[in-house]
């Protein structure tokens, strides 16, 4: 029954991601471009995203999830560097190319060669990380 | 396109309809980063099927929308090096960070989580940047 329902929201979230133009990397670079021609989309995207998710948390407190479990508890508060160098790496990457995780996978089918090194390089550097996280805990924090 | 917000605003809202049925009645975060970087690095091994299952549809209905469609387009750069480049980047970011787009943007800030909007500020901030550099200044991408 979880794998049922997890099919169903990965191809509602595939759905979202190649309707609303995010798996388009124009799209998504002319948002981040400031100063060429600015594309909204994103942002509308992000709303409309927002907006189920925001009333879905108010349904979580005093209760469990429909297929049984715990809901996931939220992360400490802590904003630390490895949220912000891990951010800015992510944000670079997305920027020269265009393209975030969850649209790398669900155009992976219409996204040719590129696409596929794409993924390639991708999971290479999700393999990298870990030791690189090691090393950023063992580094004690600036005083 | 005139009509791109509306697009954007009705896929965003499947987006976020997709994440509230994956909290409520899986009582999991729809982050596409840790749900592929656990299978990566093995530490999601114990829910392994529930990711697959939701990669395997993350990949199939935009197959059959875009076959509908008549095709679909990333015009993605042709110049490979960026394209490793990228991969690599948001690969490692996005699991030293612990979450992307998904996770941090539209889960964490629906929650008005500090951390998803720091890293939110953050990866647009770096990406803005980048685009500046790499398009204006050095007329790479």
């Amino acid at each position: 029954m979880r794998n049922i329902y997890a099919f169903l929201v990965g191809g509602l979230f595939g759905a979202g991601l190649l309707l609303s133009g995010m798996t388009d990397t124009r799209k998504v670079q002319g948002w981040l471009d400031l100063f060429g021609d600015w594309d909204p989309t994103l942002a509308f995207v992000m709303g409309g995203a927002i907006i189920p998710m925001a009333i879905a948390w108010r349904f979580v407190p005093g209760r469990a999830p429909v297929l049984g479990g715990a809901f996931p508890q939220p992360p400490a508060p802590e904003v630390g560097r490895k949220l912000v160098l891990g951010s800015v790496l992510f944000g670079a990457g997305w920027g020269l190319s265009g393209l975030c995780p969850g649209p790398a996978v669900a155009s992976i089918s219409f996204g040719g060669l590129g696409g596929l090194v794409f993924l390639i390089a991708m999971l290479a550097g999700m393999l990298l990380a870990p030791p690189l996280r090691n090393r950023l805990d063992a580094v004690p924090a600036p005083s | 396109m005139q009509t791109d917000w509306i697009w954007g605003l009705f896929g965003g809202g499947l987006i976020g309809t997709a994440a509230a049925i994956f909290l409520l009645v899986n009582g999991r975060i729809m982050g596409a980063s840790g749900i592929i970087g656990g299978l990566v690095d093995g530490s999601g091994r114990s829910s392994a099927a529930e990711r697959i299952a939701l990669l395997a549809g993350l990949v199939l209905v935009p197959a059959v929308l875009a076959l509908i469609m008549g095709g679909a387009e990333t015009h993605l750069t042709p110049n490979l090096a960026v394209v490793v480049a990228g991969g690599l980047l948001v690969g490692v970011g996005t699991r030293i960070a612990n979450g992307c787009t998904s996770g941090h943007g539209v889960c964490g800030i629906s929650r008005l989580s500090l951390r998803g909007i720091v890293a939110t500020v953050f990866y647009i901030g770096a990406g803005g940047l980048t685009v500046v550099i790499f398009k204006h200044l050095l007329g790479v991408i």
